[in-house]
């Protein structure tokens, strides 16, 4: 007969093993499985470790996690062809314990978080690919595997499988997305030295730096790009909806080309050796998309959720937490025996109740108000750079003018009415 | 049946990466694996042991602590226990020394059960030299047989094995008596796609690890670098040969230019069979 | 450590054939021996060999040591071993050198465990250190492109394998002299614990690589499985064979038998042609004693550039399918097959 374990958790990436971790540590017996040839290895994307969710899991990680570099400064790009508008913070508080948010290479970061799962006893098996839950009357007992004698059973089986969670799928739970529901990113991981780093960003050795950058570097397509730096390597990545980019008949990796080409960015890369080249598929959809998260004897967390924010581009928080509240929630199942879908149920309640769903509830709009009003990438965007450069150039006309200038401009070209319109759509869809 | 399969822990060369500035390895991108070989080595126990029909595979290491990876690694193919000597008194060793102290962690793992096979894979891909097989097995004074491209037959009533062992031209066909020692190449077999109970087990297997102080009659000046004959005198980049012509033009050119060059060299390379 | 003297190389026969790699070992080991000023020595174990004495003298040897015995008519491990035992006890040699085969590692392994002595694997580049008397043996370090060198200070014989068609043989000399000194051995056949029951030759599987005069080799370069190809269809244009680098072997688009390099075959033919491979020494130290050598790559600081006759400087995918078109036409002008001497 098959082994019976208390919990499997299907995947190995943050969501999985913040489940996995807080349940074998709290006295449940856990099997976590994982497809890849060890944990991170088919994660790629993310780079941005957030200190708060990470920190309610395991207190003080960044004493021994393999970090890259605490981040000091946020900078936001506006993108023209030839001109940037940046804005941005950098502050010396988050350069120090507690810190804020955290680059991370995933490979490491991931295997050194499941191995801390393993510590508390988690068993962790990788190369080993879940074909389907076994349902039994309704209910998943547990997973077959693709391995002989593959089957292991277990009173909840928790799904961190991922964005394309075919598990999800066959239970019924979410369907094939639509294009517009998932965004695909390419990302790039540029080898430069660290001193090299550091001057071009102006950073010291243990500060590092996110850009988000809009507009031209998507080419005017609904998403971002984004640049971290690492130690010694930089994560350059782009990301837009599959809708758009069947709509402009775009290949991924021409974006990042044109990314990496682009007079801003270039400098900034110049000299690199691209390390590792990679692609997925994040779900974009928000809030609208976030399937049926528990049933009888399954949950789901992380990616698989559909917990992912497309506007602020978060995913590794909203899947710790909800990770973690997964693992609360069948151990209070534990407790009362209980492992049906109305006593799994509490797991979606503490979801709803939690910055994750809220968050999304009020991002969600924001995508599809970008991708149908292209406006705000094509014509807001350069209109700023217009107006920017207007400002800054000292031609002798007196800045007050100028202002006054810039808003002709701006209202003459779409109409006083429909910029106010835009605005307001905007301000409502990301706030 | 008892078989004990040595392994090691080495970096994945597959990815491993050199600096060109240094010449030196980027560990950072280097993987610790099981050598390729060894693990084709534990596969060939599991078929002996199924040949025969039960008995016992131990699997041997030395190496740091991670190394009971390898262990684990092993114990999903199927081996049943494994055993890790770690120690700084083994660091630095060379095939000599490394031969030495494990022959003497296979004398005390005899003990607990006496020792009928024991495996090694041709040799590691992270030093490429094949030596230390056959050093157990003049230490531990039991036939090698090297190059094993198939195990035949297992007698265990005259205490046989028949082998084939690959030789430069083709293969010789051996009986040898056990105990011996065989090494084996990856085509020997397919490493098979472990069952999920193996799984299971490796993820909760703790290796037994033994210290210098846990083996017995050890002569500790032959341990490590210590006792070591062989050391690296130097690091070099060979010298560069001359290189030869370049061909110029865009690519019709080049291979136009080629062409010609090639057949001028008639007595040397083409000719035609009218 | 001053009783030692005198440069041996291991001679390994089959059948009364002398393999190779054993008369480059002594063009490689005179060398040697003139430098340090001492003899040099083949050690000849088998049946019926005496007639093979002369052909090791030919080939450079002062000396021929020599055992005969119907025990070691085959090479064994256990019986091998006792009889390199007795003489290098006896003669004490400052180098022993043996070639990287099957049998001439196993046996240098087993020798030098019970001599107590240090031996390098797979070498590729031999020299002494004259002042101290120290045989320098080169290999090429861990897959990269760089070589190490290894010592043997304090133990003795200094031991190394050596690659096959690495070091050059010298001309067959007939009128170079030499003693023979044949030793006796006691040697039982019941009491060995290996038998060779039979001798399979198998001449199929590597001798298309081994033997071949072209040689069409790709490396990872070629992108992917299906663009490799390409690699394929070249060969099979100009009747060639396919080679290729650990890199392809490991993604398994090749199997083990066509790797060529230091942990797979060492090969010289008339031609080759290496696509899409940089040139990491681990490949080079395989077919750099290749007659001619063609390199496409595209980046033009490729290693593999330095050992060519020949190189391009493009992209494989638009040079490669232009040469066999350019060969299948060639073929058709001429009106018959393309073949090779």
């Amino acid at each position: 007969m098959s082994e019976k374990f208390d919990v499997i958790v299907v995947g190995a990436g943050p969501a999985g093993t913040s489940c996995a971790y807080t349940c074998a540590k709290n006295g449940l017996r856990v099997l976590q499985i994982e497809r890849g040839e060890y944990p991170g290895s088919k994660n790629v994307m993310g780079g941005v470790l957030y200190r708060k969710q990470m920190e309610e899991i395991i207190p003080e990680f960044w004493k021994e996690a393999p970090l890259e570099r605490p981040i000091v400064e946020q900078r936001f790009w506006m993108m023209d062809k030839e001109s940037v508008v940046t804005f941005g913070y950098k502050g010396l508080e988050w350069g120090v314990e507690p810190f804020n948010n955290f680059t991370v290479l995933r490979a490491p970061f991931d295997q050194w978080f499941a191995k801390k799962g393993v510590e508390q006893g988690v068993l962790l098996i990788t190369e080993t690919v879940v074909l389907e839950c076994i349902v039994e009357d309704g209910k998943v007992i547990g997973v077959r595997t693709d391995r002989p004698n593959g089957e292991v059973y277990a009173d909840v089986v928790v799904l961190a499988d991922g964005v394309n969670s075919l598990l999800g799928k066959q239970l019924g739970y979410h369907n094939e997305f639509r294009p517009d529901e998932v965004a695909l990113t390419v990302m790039e991981v540029i080898n430069l030295p660290k001193g090299k780093i550091n001057d071009r960003f102006n950073l010291e050795d243990n500060q590092g730096c996110t850009i988000e950058l809009f507009g031209d570097s998507t080419k005017g397509n609904l998403g971002t790009a984004f640049i971290y730096t690492n130690k010694e390597s930089i994560n350059i990545g782009v990301g837009t909806t599959l809708s758009s980019m069947i709509k402009a008949k775009l290949k991924p990796y021409d974006l990042l080309d044109y990314l990496k080409t682009h007079s801003m960015v270039r400098p900034l890369i110049e000299g690199g050796e691209s390390a590792e080249y990679l692609a997925h598929l994040i779900p974009e959809g928000g809030y609208h998309s976030v399937p049926k998260v528990a049933g009888d004897g399954v949950l789901l967390v992380g990616d698989a959720a559909q917990l992912v924010n497309a506007i602020h581009r978060e995913g590794s928080n909203m899947a710790m937490s909800s990770g973690k509240m997964a693992a609360e929630t069948i151990i209070e199942a534990k407790n009362r025996n209980d492992f049906s879908a109305s006593s799994l149920n509490l797991y979606r309640e503490k979801l709803y109740d939690s910055f994750i769903i809220k968050d999304l509830e009020k991002y969600k709009d924001a995508a599809h108000t970008f991708e149908n009003n292209p406006q705000y990438f094509n014509d807001y965007v350069p209109m700023m750079n217009r107006a920017a450069s207007k400002f800054f150039t000292v031609d002798g006309t007196p800045k007050r003018e100028k202002q006054k200038e810039i808003m002709r401009s701006i209202t003459g070209e779409r109409g006083t009415f429909k910029v106010i319109q835009d605005v307001y759509r905007a301000w409502k869809a990301v706030k | 049946m008892h078989i004990v399969v040595c392994v090691k822990q080495v970096p994945d060369t597959k990815i491993i990466k050199i600096n060109p500035k240094t010449n030196t390895l980027d560990r950072r991108s280097a993987p610790a694996i099981l050598n390729p070989y060894d693990a084709h080595a534990v596969q060939e126990a599991v078929k002996i042991i199924k040949m025969v029909g039960g008995g016992t595979i131990s699997v041997l290491s030395m190496g740091p602590p991670q190394a009971t990876e390898v262990i684990k690694k092993s114990i999903e193919i199927g081996a049943d226990k494994g055993y890790l000597i770690s120690d700084r008194a083994f660091a630095g060793a060379d095939t000599l020394a490394t031969s030495y102290a494990l022959s003497k962690a296979l004398e005390r793992i005899s003990k607990e059960e006496p020792i009928d096979l024991v495996i090694c894979g041709l040799h590691a891909i992270d030093g490429d030299t094949g030596q230390v097989g056959p050093g157990i097995a003049r230490r531990l004074d039991i036939p090698p047989v090297t190059n094993v491209i198939e195990v035949s037959e297992l007698n265990e009533k005259e205490k046989t094995i028949l082998l084939k062992r690959k030789i430069a031209n083709g293969y010789q066909l051996i009986q040898a008596d056990y105990p011996c020692l065989l090494t084996v190449g990856k085509e020997i077999n397919e490493i098979e796609y472990s069952p999920l109970p193996n799984m299971i087990k490796a993820a909760r297997y703790e290796p037994v690890i033994w210290t210098v102080n846990d083996l017995e009659n050890v002569n500790r000046p032959q341990l490590g670098l210590k006792g070591s004959p062989t050391i690296v005198g130097k690091m070099f980049t060979p010298p560069k040969p001359e290189g030869g012509m370049k061909l110029e033009g865009n690519s019709d050119e080049q291979v136009k230019q080629l062409i010609e060059l090639l057949t001028d060299k008639q007595d040397l390379f083409f000719t035609h069979v009218n | 450590m001053e009783e030692y003297r005198g440069v041996w190389v291991f001679i390994e026969q089959n059948d009364g054939d002398i393999e190779g790699v054993s008369l480059e070992l002594l063009g490689a080991g005179r060398k040697l021996a003139d430098k340090l000023e001492v003899p040099l020595a083949g050690v000849l174990l088998g049946n019926a060999i005496q007639s093979l004495s002369s052909e090791i003298i030919a080939y450079g040897a002062d000396v021929v040591y020599l055992i005969d015995h119907p025990v070691l008519k085959d090479y064994r491990t256990e019986s091998y071993m006792k009889g390199i035992m007795l003489l290098a006890e006896k003669y004490k040699p400052e180098i022993f050198l043996y070639g990287a085969t099957p049998n001439g590692k196993d046996l240098a392994s087993a020798v030098a465990t019970d001599l107590n002595t240090g031996l390098t694997a797979d070498t590729t580049m031999l020299d002494v250190d004259l002042e101290k008397r120290l045989l320098e043996a080169s290999r090429p370090a861990f897959g990269g492109n760089i070589m190490a060198t290894i010592l043997c200070k304090k133990h003795r014989p200094q031991m190394a394998t050596v690659r096959p068609k690495v070091m050059k043989a010298l001309e067959r000399d007939t009128s170079r002299t030499g003693n023979i000194i044949e030793e006796q051995i006691t040697l039982n056949e019941d009491a060995m614990r290996t038998k060779v029951l039979k001798i399979v030759k198998d001449v199929t599987k590597t001798a298309s690589l081994a033997d071949a005069h072209v040689v069409v080799a790709g490396g990872k370069g070629m992108g992917d499985l299906q663009s490799f190809q390409l690699i394929h269809e070249l060969a099979e244009t100009i009747g060639a064979s396919v080679g290729g680098t650990r890199d392809v072997v490991e993604a398994g688009w090749l199997p083990h038998e066509l790797q060529v390099g230091q942990t797979g075959e060492t090969i010289t033919p008339k031609v080759y042609f290496a696509i899409g491979i940089s040139g990491a020494i681990q490949h080079v130290v395989g077919m750099k004693n290749s007659e001619f050598i063609i390199a496409i790559n595209k980046d033009p600081n490729a290693p593999i550039f330095d050992v060519a006759t020949y190189g391009i400087v493009g992209d494989a995918m638009e040079i490669v399918p232009k040469l066999i078109e350019q060969f299948k036409e060639l073929r058709k002008e001429k009106g018959g097959e393309v073949s090779y001497v």
